[in-house]
């Protein structure tokens, strides 16, 4: 049993230093569809007393918008190995890409401009490495997705967080509406914590524990006990880390998504 | 895979060293690297790397669909195979609220098979009112899990394709770790497997642990799980399934549409709804639960929460036995109400002797009456007169209140027989349509007023004043908006009986009052005027000049 597990972590990072290796941090002027996050902090939602209250965040790009199904489509156009019918079972599982209608059709379930869901992170990441990008850090998503409309700090604005948690209480519709047709954050950056969960590049190191209250090794409680979080009532946030942890990188889920990033020039 | 061929409980405890030397190598790096301090991929390795191992021991299968009961399909993602006990196999049967699976009658241990799948579905709470429930099996509670002391229990945690949460259980009846939860985190569409033996017998409650654990259980992640004593337990005519819980949403009570999760209520344990079953009336009318005259009836009752214990009642009967917090070892007996904390339940056991409608109720009684914490039993069957008599003699008692009727209140009377004449030929407002009003009254009839005046608006004897043909209501335009914003305390005489009780007032919008004044005032043979906004809000103006 854990060998299975330590085995598809191992490939995982095999496959992330192998990429890391090969990519080069891109230089260039406002990239298309992309928009600048300036550099600043991520407030970590869970940390011992030994780790830094803020971690900070350098200036990077990232997607205006989720990667859509067009975008996807010509992805696999280009790279036949992560077709639905030759994907390798270690890299996506069965569910890889299923609301498609075809390998090269999406169908109407998939609309062109919707967010690509049922991708795996690796396919995540092979796309971003083939669009020139790579996935963001949690930290990079974190701090993107903390921005409210108005003010760096969303949870500051009236209503942010109670129209972040009502996407949870709202049932997912069977065809996904267009990417980036949510409101624009203080970013530029759209359908952050509305639209679909997404991939981040090291989306298996957030230790919440299989039932989210165990105390771990190092006292340091998780969850629902939250005694070292940094807001027992950020909701949301404890959702996209208990979301992170349930996946393994060849999980393919029905409203996860992704969009890339990318270096900004120093 | 050596560790497959070593006894269970070797391998459990294999299974949790596992399990916590994951922690304990994975800790140090990962947790500062979880702060953003070390690059990823470096302290990720580091994690790993004195577990890893070069190649999996079992190539990934294609795909294929799951078979059952071995993990099949995906087995890269298998996190836990069954040591072969020589059990007899069993698949369990599941109950869905209110009923609970029949009794198991073997005598000895078996492994117990148990799927259950969590969904995420929109669900009734109220008339009018929708919520988006967490369920296990799609159901609130989830459903029944009976088994009995000694066996062994497989235990398969489904998460739907179409969940948009990951999800897990803890089984109170497991001895381990998170009660299985640790064993069981599953992203939406996938599946979980663990083990656990049904050491003590008992009725437990089983839950969703995921982070943020309360709001799992708020959205209606609870169930319950029988474990069967060795020797059984007395049987009885009748075996139901009740649990309450609350729900925090976002509108007040009755607010109609969708309602989403209110955080910020949930936190501070003000929730506007108090349910049996997942839903106001989920076990009333059409749904009561039924017995019959002579009948034993047993109610496997436990409290989801997430906040509020329940005071357990059922008006007009008294326990025959208690199985206290759900245990099996010691029994109260001639109980009237018991109580029931938050992640707890209670077995208990009447014998009905008497024909009529028997109410369960949190008495904690604001939740019963206003919150939705209300079934009924209804028992049919011949009188017992020597049990119940029904009321004996119906007389006149003044004691000191003598009869009001100051000046002022007869001047006031007159001036609103006056206001409601000008309201009744006013043709704007007779222009309301009277049908719509009364749909709408409808639905806050069957969810504030019908427990007591009863769907058919004929009351209850002697003790709730009928609505239908009521010459007290229908004398006076006004006085019921009076007696629905101010309640009514005191003897009233209505159709020749004279009724001495109380009525709370009650927490609506002038627009519902006037609905339901409408709905009452129009149904069951009656036939008024209509009752306006305005109305309601110059009745309400009155009694503030007053």
């Amino acid at each position: 049993m854990k060998e299975h597990g330590a085995y598809r972590s191992h490939w995982t990072h095999v496959l992330a230093a192998v990429i890391a290796a090969t990519s080069l941090a891109a230089a260039a002027p406002p990239p298309r569809g992309m928009v600048l996050i300036p550099a600043g902090a991520y407030v970590p939602l869970l940390r011992d007393r030994t780790d830094p209250a803020q971690v900070p965040v350098a200036a990077y790009w990232l997607d205006e918008r989720p990667v859509t199904n067009a975008e996807f489509l010509a992805f696999v156009s280009a790279n036949p190995p992560w077709r639905r019918s030759r994907v390798s079972p270690l890299f996506a599982d069965r569910t890889y890409l299923a609301r498609w209608a075809g390998d090269l059709n999406p169908g109407p379930d998939a609309p062109a401009a919707a967010p690509v869901v049922q991708v795996s992170w690796f396919a995540a990441r092979a796309y971003a490495r083939w669009a020139g990008k790579r996935l963001p850090t949690i930290a990079e998503w974190e701090r993107a997705a903390a921005a409210g409309f108005q003010r760096a700090d969303g949870r500051a604005e009236p209503g942010f967080t109670a129209a972040v948690l009502a996407w949870y209480a709202t049932p997912q519709p069977a065809v996904l509406p267009a990417a980036g047709s949510g409101r624009a954050n203080l970013f530029g950056a759209r359908d952050l914590l509305d639209l679909v969960w997404e991939w981040v590049d090291d989306f298996n190191t957030v230790l919440i524990s299989g039932d989210s209250r165990g105390s771990g090794a190092a006292g340091m409680f998780c969850g629902g006990g939250a005694a070292s979080s940094r807001d027992p009532s950020d909701y949301a946030a404890f959702m996209r880390a208990g979301f992170r942890s349930s996946l393994g990188a060849n999980y393919t889920v029905a409203d996860l998504g992704f969009r890339c990033a990318r270096d900004a020039a120093p | 895979m050596k560790m497959l061929k070593q006894s269970r409980f070797t391998y459990a405890l294999a299974n949790s060293l596992l399990a916590l030397g994951a922690v304990v190598l994975g800790y140090a790096p990962v947790r500062a690297l979880f702060a953003g301090a070390v690059p990823v991929t470096v302290a990720a390795a580091l994690a790993d790397s004195p577990v890893a191992v070069a190649a999996p021991a079992t190539p990934p299968a294609p795909a294929a669909p799951a078979a059952e009961p071995a993990p099949g399909g995906d087995i890269a993602n298998a996190r836990g195979v069954v040591p072969d006990t020589g059990l007899p196999v069993e698949q369990a049967v599941l109950g869905i609220p209110p009923n609970v699976p029949p009794p198991i009658t073997r005598d000895y241990s078996a492994r117990v098979v148990v799927h259950l799948e969590v969904r995420e579905v929109v669900k009734r709470l109220a008339d009018g009112v929708d919520y988006l429930f967490w369920t296990f099996g799609g159901t609130v509670p989830g459903s029944f899990v009976r088994v009995r002391e000694g066996d062994l229990v497989e235990f398969h945690l489904e998460n739907s394709p179409d969940s948009k949460m990951p999800h897990n259980i803890d089984l109170h009846a497991v001895t381990g770790p998170g009660g299985g939860a640790a064993s069981a985190f599953t992203a939406p569409g996938h599946s979980s497997q663990f083990s656990f033996t049904a050491l003590k017998p008992g009725l437990y409650v089983y839950h969703c642990a995921t982070a943020p654990v309360g709001m799992h259980i708020a959205n209606g992640m609870y169930g319950l799980i029988l474990v069967q004593p060795k020797d059984g337990m007395p049987k009885v005519d009748h075996e139901y399934y009740v649990m309450q819980g609350e729900v925090y949403t976002a509108g007040a009570y009755g607010d109609e549409g969708l309602q989403s999760f209110d955080m910020a209520k949930a936190i501070d344990e003000r929730p506007p709804y108090v349910v049996f079953n997942g839903a106001v009336g989920s076990l009333t009318g059409d749904n009561a639960l039924t017995a019959k005259v002579g009948d034993t009836v047993r109610i496997y009752f436990g409290v989801g929460g997430p906040n509020l214990s329940s005071a357990f009642h059922v008006i007009g009967e008294m326990f025959d036995t208690v199985y206290e917090d759900g245990t099996m070892q010691d029994q109260l007996h001639d109980v009237q109400t018991t109580l029931v904390p938050p992640g707890c339940a209670t077995v208990v056991d009447f014998k009905v002797e008497v024909p009529g409608t028997y109410v369960l109720v949190d008495h904690a009684i604001f939740r019963a009456f206003n919150k939705g914490a209300l079934g009924m039993l209804k028992v049919t069957g011949p009188e017992n007169r020597r049990i119940y008599s029904g009321k004996e003699v119906d007389a006149v008692y003044l004691g000191s209140a003598a009869e009001a009727g100051t000046d002022a209140r007869k001047r006031e009377t007159e001036l609103q027989a006056q206001i409601a004449e000008e309201i009744k030929t006013n043709p704007k407002i007779a222009s309301l349509t009277k049908e719509a009003q009364v749909e709408r009254g409808k639905r806050v009839f069957m969810q504030t007023c019908f427990a007591c005046h009863q769907p058919n608006g004929l009351g209850l004897p002697g003790i709730f004043p009928p609505l239908a043909g009521s010459d007290f209501l229908l004398a006076d335009h006004d006085r019921p908006i009076r007696i629905v914003t101010k309640g009514l305390t005191g003897p009233v005489t209505v159709k020749g009986q004279t009724f001495n009780n109380v009525m709370p007032a009650q927490v609506l919008s002038d627009q519902q009052i006037a609905d339901v004044l409408t709905y009452v005032t129009n149904s069951w043979g009656n036939n008024a005027a209509p009752y306006t906004v305005d109305d309601v809000r110059r009745v309400k103006a009155a009694g503030v000049s007053q």
